[in-house]
């Protein structure tokens, strides 16, 4: 998704005099094409990424339009305190984004897996969470993020998606990628890891299941369309899956919102990385094999919710 | 290390060949005891990786498995996973913090142990080297050893280029630690500045002046050293460069 965001930038952003574009010491063989686009509105602020999001919060409240890219664990978590009180607390239009989700990263190690990203931030007030699972989700994302005047977190991923004649995909917040059967298995999903499951649901065609993808996070600040909820009622069971911890996650938003709107069905999943660190590694799928966010562990949940299992 | 890379198609490789030299000497030669390292430059695994088995702490034969799946060796120390390693390191600015409470520790405890912290020198652009650097001096923490891996470079251009700190060893010595400056290949003079008196009641920093890519000539203070993989004819060459310097 890098690439894809880089060409968008360039083509949507770059030419906008207040945009200023921030990278914290990353981008090598990556950025150098949105560096010479933006010219001195491209600044390297080093490896510094508390300094580069105050620097970002002091642009913003100047009128400039500063997007902030790092590693997405760099982006977050060093920079913690600067998100919450310079960015968010004072509602400035600053633009986080963070490659590399979830196990993006994976053989890198524990420090450069972001799992606590969209769930840490979720807590925050004013911000938008923007979770592509598609490329073809960057550049529309990309615009919203430009156009919006509140804060805004990008977590760019890895597009895993099957190649089907259904797309490429227009985006929406909510989308529903298979119409299943009625009464049947519901699999909700966020992130990029929506292209595997997308390709795990059509193994399975005599499953019925429908399968919805979310874009925006937390939940709540963007919530499943009526359509979602009246077929969640009517579900044998939901099951949601995200390359994220359970804890303040997508999972446990999406329960919880249908749940208090009276919608969720009698069986709730999740498929999530479990909180306690692997201690092997390796690509991004083995890391997500290790944390059963594989086909097989989806098989046996798949049958929990179709009733199979109780 | 060569090997490691390029057999998975690694990058990196530039700063762990500029830190290589310096971190031989420190794990295998000056350490000593209860002595501990934190390698702050946790990009440098690879260097790291390479010591423990120099020091027979892991096989050799697992050096293969750097960046494979299944793997206990990932791109930057794993926690939880080596006595050796006290710290998953790999995003910047938190060895000197780290290890100051290491050595604030053994402080306390009256142990005579020396805290090795490994750094790059682009790192001290993270604010949190300069808290450190304060609180190791105000805590007068003689038993902590600074060595930087100064091969000016980093991720996307220059330390000059990116924040004009090529005058570094000054502005830590401002904060009155002893500092000095040697040439991090020179193991000699290596050995010499991290084992005289310290002259300060606090830390010592030995700034090693690196080059990154060192044993790779097209590499060598090269950009593309910290990223770009070697090729197959290049790792070739490197191997071969480095067997007739033996």
């Amino acid at each position: 998704m890098r690439d894809t965001f880089s060409s968008a930038i360039i083509a949507d952003i770059a030419n906008d005099p207040k945009a200023v574009f921030l990278t914290g010491d990353l981008g090598f063989n990556a950025l150098e094409s949105v560096q010479l686009a933006f010219g001195e509105r491209f600044i390297n602020a080093g490896i510094a990424e508390q300094n580069m999001v105050g620097v970002a919060a002091g642009l913003a409240s100047s009128g400039q339009k500063p997007w902030v890219y790092s590693i997405a664990t760099f982006m977050v978590f060093r920079p913690f305190e600067q998100i919450r009180n310079d960015i968010c607390l004072h509602d400035l239009p600053v633009v986080l984004v963070g490659n590399g989700g979830g196990f993006g990263y994976g053989v890198m190690g524990p420090t450069h897996h972001a799992l606590e990203d969209y769930g840490s931030l979720g807590t925050l007030p004013n911000l938008r969470i923007l979770v592509p699972a598609f490329d073809e989700d960057v550049p529309a994302m990309v615009t919203i993020a430009h156009l919006s005047k509140k804060p805004v977190y990008l977590r760019l991923g890895f597009d895993r998606g099957p190649d089907v004649p259904s797309r490429p995909l227009e985006y929406a917040p909510w989308r529903c990628l298979i119409d299943g059967a009625p009464g049947g298995p519901m699999v909700a999903v966020a992130g990029p890891i929506a292209g595997l499951v997308w390709g795990w649901c059509l193994s399975e065609p005599q499953k019925g299941i429908s399968l919805w993808v979310a874009g925006e996070l937390p939940v709540p600040n963007v919530p499943p369309p009526e359509k979602f909820q009246q077929a969640a009622q009517a579900a044998s069971g939901l099951l949601t899956v995200e390359e994220h911890v359970r804890p303040g996650g997508f999972g446990e938003g999406l329960i919880s919102y249908l749940a208090l709107a009276g919608a969720l069905p009698d069986r709730p999943r999740i498929m999530a990385v479990p909180k306690d660190r692997i201690t092997e590694y390796g690509d991004q799928l083995y890391c997500l094999s290790l944390c059963g966010l594989d086909q097989e562990t989806f098989r046996s949940e798949l049958s929990a919710i179709s009733g199979d299992i109780t | 290390m060569i090997k490691m890379h390029h057999a998975n198609h690694i990058g990196h490789l530039g700063g762990n060949l500029s830190v290589i030299d310096l971190l031989c000497l420190i794990y295998l030669d000056l350490m000593r005891g209860t002595d501990q390292l934190v390698l702050s430059k946790g990009h440098a695994a690879g260097a790291l990786y390479v010591c423990m088995a120099l020091a027979g702490e892991i096989d050799e034969a697992e050096l293969e498995s750097f960046h494979q799946n299944g793997t206990r060796l990932p791109g930057h120390p794993p926690a939880n996973t080596f006595e050796k390693i006290a710290f998953a390191t790999g995003s910047l600015g938190h060895g000197l913090s780290l290890a100051s409470g290491m050595a604030l520790a053994e402080k306390l405890r009256g142990g005579d142990a020396t805290i090795f912290c490994v750094m790059g020198d682009g790192e001290w652009q993270e604010g949190s080297n300069w808290e450190a650097i304060w609180f190791a001096q105000h805590h007068t923490l003689s038993n902590l050893t600074i060595v930087v891996d100064q091969n000016e470079l980093q991720g996307f251009g220059s330390i000059r280029d990116t924040s004009s700190m090529e005058d570094l060893l000054k502005r830590v010595r401002s904060h009155g630690i002893d500092c000095s400056t040697v040439d991090g290949h020179n193991l000699d003079a290596l050995r010499d500045a991290c084992s005289l008196p310290n002259k300060s009641d606090g830390p010592r920093a030995v700034f090693a002046r690196t080059l990154k890519g060192k044993g790779v000539p097209w590499f060598e203070g090269e950009m593309r050293s910290h990223y770009v993989p070697l090729t197959d004819d290049a790792a070739e060459k490197a191997l071969s460069v480095l067997q007739a310097k033996k």
